[in-house]
């Protein structure tokens, strides 16, 4: 374990898990908004809306992430001059990865949150409707609370699958676990698997808890019916 | 149209969705026409960056040639990923617990440690191992087999578990031993009843092989971009062939 004791390679591998949380953090916050907005479009009485939702989705959940990172790069900042920072090009780099990891991720929030409304029978908007609520009571005191408790085990895969994502951003040389990971073991061919385990074992640590607290979430707060 | 959300309309909503549609329909145009803009300030539109794609050379020597690594690449993940997720299926389902317990244990790991990390270790890591260089297309195959696998053996898992017991318990009645309940009473059914659940799993195998990019596995992506792109510039139409595909 001499690689991990240096405290130059900690730093790293330290940093680069930090990125990770940070990319799915801000990626997470932005797809779970952009993915509700889409959701309530595809579910709206408006043509064009739903047009709109249907294509997002089928667009960015048939596109492999690699090329949607790789177009923010290369497409939105390169040839078209979309910049977040122009002084700080680590930023830059950063908020581009959480661009293209948000607009990926917000296409399965938008299925998620379409089906967890769908699990909502319609007898019980309709019943609310004969009891005379509008609009937004009906969506607000019926079918939203029930509608979020048979979405929470899928928001889980959806965090999960996004942290692991995340790695991808290092094509466009964000500085996170994937390419540190590749650094570490090009500078030291004789610990490759010391250094492969501990950066799995790092993912491990985080995400299977996750997985089983989502889990537990989605039993304790399933709607039965 | 009545959905859980919405009643059927009467005439006062419909007026009012009318209006929200043209509303809608001129800032999605708004919208639109100003990202034409700004790629036509770039010269994406250009007649010169979109011509390549009309001429066979391109088609011959960098599109189909990458269309069919990509789809040898996800035929090898296929086939590997199945067995691999039976197999664990089936060993985590064992009786005995020196084989349960690692057989879930691996399933555990390789679903949570990101594909990206897994190949690099295979391409970058393993030949300071083996001393000996590894084909990136098995690098790519390996990581897709090990990830996919795992989610695989897990859905078969639940499958299987779905499966009535009234079924297993019927079979065991009638004298099956434990390996031809499991091949002729659970697995078919629970194979059926994933159907949904594999074929998406292997369309998204199947969208993972762009990551042999990164390692340049001379995939789709990383002809359409690398080698087209780099050439001619046009990014807009190389990325929309690769989406296409």
């Amino acid at each position: 374990m001499h690689v991990f004791s240096d405290p130059a390679n900690r730093a790293v591998y330290l940093s680069s898990f930090l990125l990770i949380l940070k990319l799915t953090g801000a990626a997470g916050v932005i797809a779970l908004v952009f993915g509700v907005v889409l959701a309530a479009m595809r579910v709206s009485p408006v043509p064009v809306l739903r047009g709109f939702g249907t294509a997002w989705v089928n667009v960015f959940r048939n596109t492999p992430l690699t090329l949607i990172i790789f177009f923010c790069y290369f497409g939105l900042f390169v040839n078209l001059g979309v910049t977040y920072s122009d002084d700080d090009i680590d930023l830059n780099n950063f908020w581009l990865g959480v661009t293209g990891l948000a607009a990926y991720t917000a296409a399965f929030v938008c299925e998620t949150v379409r089906s967890g409304i769908n699990t909502v029978p319609a007898g019980q908007a309709d019943a609310a409707r004969a009891l005379g609520m509008t609009f937004g009571q009906t969506l607000r005191l019926v079918v939203l609370p029930q509608a979020t408790r048979s979405v929470v085990a899928p928001f889980g895969s959806i965090l999960i699958a996004l942290a692991k994502n995340a790695t991808i951003v290092g094509t466009i040389g964000v500085l996170e676990s994937a390419s540190v990971m590749r650094q570490l073991i090009n500078d030291n061919g004789d610990a490759v698997i010391p250094i492969f385990l501990v950066f799995a074992g790092t993912f491990v640590a985080l995400l299977v808890p996750t997985g089983y607290l989502f889990g537990w979430l989605a039993k304790r707060l399933a709607v039965r019916r | 149209m009545s959905s859980v959300l919405y009643d059927v309309p009467g005439p006062r909503a419909r007026r009012r969705n009318r209006l929200l549609t043209a509303l809608c329909t001129l800032a999605l145009l708004a919208v639109g026409l100003y990202v034409y803009r700004r790629f036509d300030a770039r010269g994406q539109w250009d007649a010169a960056k979109w011509q390549p794609f009309g001429t066979a050379g391109l088609w011959r020597d960098f599109i189909i040639p990458g269309l069919v690594q990509t789809l040898s690449a996800a035929a090898a993940g296929m086939v590997l990923a199945l067995a691999f997720g039976v197999v664990f299926a089936v060993a985590r389902l064992s009786d005995r617990w020196w084989l349960r317990v690692p057989a879930g244990a691996a399933v555990e790991f390789c679903r949570a440690v990101p594909l990206l990390l897994m190949i690099f270790f295979v391409f970058y890591g393993l030949p300071f191992v083996i001393e000996a260089p590894v084909p990136a297309f098995w690098a790519v195959v390996t990581g897709l087999t090990l990830y996919n696998g795992s989610v695989l053996a897990e859905a078969f898992r639940a499958g299987i578990n779905a499966v009535p017991r009234g079924q297993s318990e019927a079979a065991y009645a009638i004298g099956m031993r434990k390996g031809q309940v499991l091949r002729y009473v659970l697995v078919p059914q629970a194979a059926r009843a994933m159907l949904p659940v594999i074929v998406s799993q292997l369309v998204v195998l199947l969208k993972d092989t762009a990551l042999g990019y990164i390692i340049a596995y001379p995939e789709l992506l990383e002809r359409g971009v690398n080698e087209v792109a780099a050439n001619h510039g046009n990014v807009v139409g190389c990325t929309s062939a690769s989406t296409a595909a």
